[in-house]
């Protein structure tokens, strides 16, 4: 039985408390609206990208602790990447959630993501922690609609 | 209060453990439980019974069309409806909300008219007439709350001068608790000259009802909040309405004769049951409410009432916590939020305690709006709950603000 503290590691109770990039992004030119409609949690993301490199990524919005905290961490995470790494990332980091086939091996390899590998052991949680992810890949595929965690394949 | 020690051993599923520890149901404002009787009942239907309703000529099919009548005629009695023939099975509240708009309202609602709902209505009896009045290029119209979660009574006489074709509201709100003055809403209504609606999703499980005392001209209630099976409900109707209204779902059961081109309809209530019914859900509801009428209801509210008063005083006691909705004239229905702790996370957070509770909007997002919160947590009790239900849910309570060092919101 998984006990709440795989779920509220230290760093997702911090980044909840205090989000990073929690803020509009100057000079963005992508942006997305993500929504949960099972509980209400919503993030407002814009991306800045320059020559295909995440060159700034902030959010804003309001949410659970996982989802403020995911979203908090994946800010950091992909500031700097290019368009296709970022992507690379959203594929191990939703699959370490689901048990999909990129899963990675070891999830630290994912640095501080990792901390969202307890995760897998809640389900109604699964699409909290994606809802950040889901909603930046709309931004740079520029998908003007809501993402919607009911539209997501999770 | 109810013997509960005596009740809880007719509830099969709060035997169950939940994460190691004992299930603490508090999410009866959602569905309830459902006791051995009512099982019971459903699979002796099953079992003894069962035959298509309404046309066999042989025994079985005889005895399945008196155990699904006697249901109407229990549902009947439950409410004080004003005539057996005024109880139309549905499948729950939304679906006899549905129906009301889509045959009343698409009859009688026109372009320029207006139909008031108000702000502490849930999305089942506020989305339907959204299409209604789209339909119709009619306005709706949305009453507003009182700061302590009542129906804003100056704002809904203001609402009513637009002279409504309908009125609509709940008995009992899902989201506060509130127990709105059903019979005063109604009768200001009908003075302005529109038809009532009452919602009564909520006040169904939890009082006594007499829909003939509140007078409105629509009551709807679903079984899976009152021990009943999902599925089962009904809409209760003054019969003369019923008789003008046209059919809701065309099909077999509601029609008298079927010609090339056009069709004649079946007598009230059959004319608003296409199709084969739920019988076991009718059956099911039967065995609810007896179930129910052999505690009182009298005594069911009376036990829930104090339970919320009694998880109130606790909660309110918990520094941080606030509690929403008004303190008197209230259902077992107790939404609170704890400091800036997300109530998504402190469902789960409960969950591991084995106390369920829900979190969300509730499905009341325009009321979430104007309370100004995305979401808040919810207890809701129910016959089986006790004193020991709200201890179990103050102590999973007091785990969720160390784990998350609560700072008030």
């Amino acid at each position: 039985m998984s006990d709440l503290g795989d779920l509220y590691q230290q760093v997702i109770l911090d980044h909840n408390r205090n989000p990073r990039n929690f803020r509009t992004v100057p000079g963005a030119n992508r942006s997305a609206e993500g929504y949960n409609p099972l509980c209400g949690d919503r993030i407002s993301l814009q991306v800045r990208v320059d020559d295909d490199v995440i060159a700034d990524v902030g959010f804003q919005g309001s949410g659970c602790a996982i989802s403020k905290a995911a979203a908090s961490l994946m800010t950091a995470a992909v500031q700097g990447k290019t368009t296709a790494d970022a992507d690379k990332l959203f594929r191990s980091f939703h699959d370490m959630l689901t048990g999909g086939v990129d899963a990675p091996a070891d999830p630290k390899s994912l640095g501080k993501l990792a901390a969202f590998a307890g995760v897998r052991a809640f389900p109604a949680r699964v699409k909290c922690a994606n809802l950040s992810w889901h909603t930046l890949r709309a931004a740079l595929e520029n998908r003007a609609e809501l993402v919607t965690t009911e539209s997501a394949s999770d | 209060m109810l013997d509960t020690a005596t009740l809880r051993p007719d509830f099969p599923i709060l035997s169950r453990k939940e994460h190691g520890h004992r299930l603490v149901y508090l999410d009866n404002a959602a569905t309830s439980q459902k006791p051995r009787q009512v099982l019971d009942a459903i699979v002796h239907y099953y079992s003894s019974h069962n035959a298509n309703v309404h046309r066999g000529a042989y025994a079985l099919a005889v005895e399945a069309t008196e155990a699904y009548e006697a249901a109407r005629t229990t549902v009947a009695r439950f409410v004080n409806a004003w005539a057996r023939e005024g109880v139309v099975f549905t499948r729950g509240t939304t679906e006899s909300i549905n129906l009301v708009a889509a045959s009343w309202g698409r009859t009688h609602v026109k372009a320029g008219d207006t139909v008031v709902v108000t702000a502490m209505d849930h999305h089942s009896n506020i989305v339907p007439w959204q299409l209604l009045c789209q339909e119709k290029r009619a306005t709706l119209r949305m009453v507003e709350i009182t700061e302590d979660g009542r129906v804003d009574l100056s704002d809904y006489g203001r609402a009513l001068e637009a002279k409504p074709k309908i009125v609509a509201f709940p008995y009992v709100s899902n989201s506060l608790g509130t127990v709105n003055p059903a019979a005063q809403l109604a009768q200001l209504a009908h003075a302005a000259g529109a038809v009532v609606v009452v919602d009564g999703a909520q006040s169904t499980p939890h009082l006594r009802v007499d829909v003939q005392a509140l007078d409105c001209d629509f009551y709807a209630l679903s079984g899976h909040k009152m021990l009943a099976p999902m599925g089962s409900g009904a809409l209760v109707a003054k019969p003369a309405l019923l008789e003008a209204m046209p059919p809701y779902h065309g099909g077999g059961e509601m029609i008298e004769r079927v010609w090339d081109d056009h069709s004649t309809w079946n007598k009230i209530p059959h004319k608003f049951e296409g199709g084969t019914p739920n019988v076991e859900a009718a059956v099911g509801l039967a065995a609810a409410i007896a179930y129910l009428e052999q505690l009182g209801m009298d005594r069911v509210a009376a036990h829930e009432q104090a339970l919320a008063r009694a998880a109130i005083e606790r909660l309110t006691r918990i520094e941080g916590v606030t509690v929403y909705g008004p303190r008197d004239h209230r259902a077992g229905v107790v939404p609170f939020i704890y400091g800036d702790i997300h109530p998504h996370d402190l469902a789960t957070i409960l969950d591991r305690d084995g106390v369920c509770i829900r979190a969300g909007h509730h499905c009341t997002q325009p009321l979430m709006r104007r309370l100004g919160v995305a979401a808040t947590a919810r207890a809701s009790f129910y016959i089986y709950n006790d004193v020991d239900d709200i201890d179990a849910l103050v102590n999973a309570l007091r785990k969720a603000g160390q784990l998350f060092g609560v700072v008030p919101a």
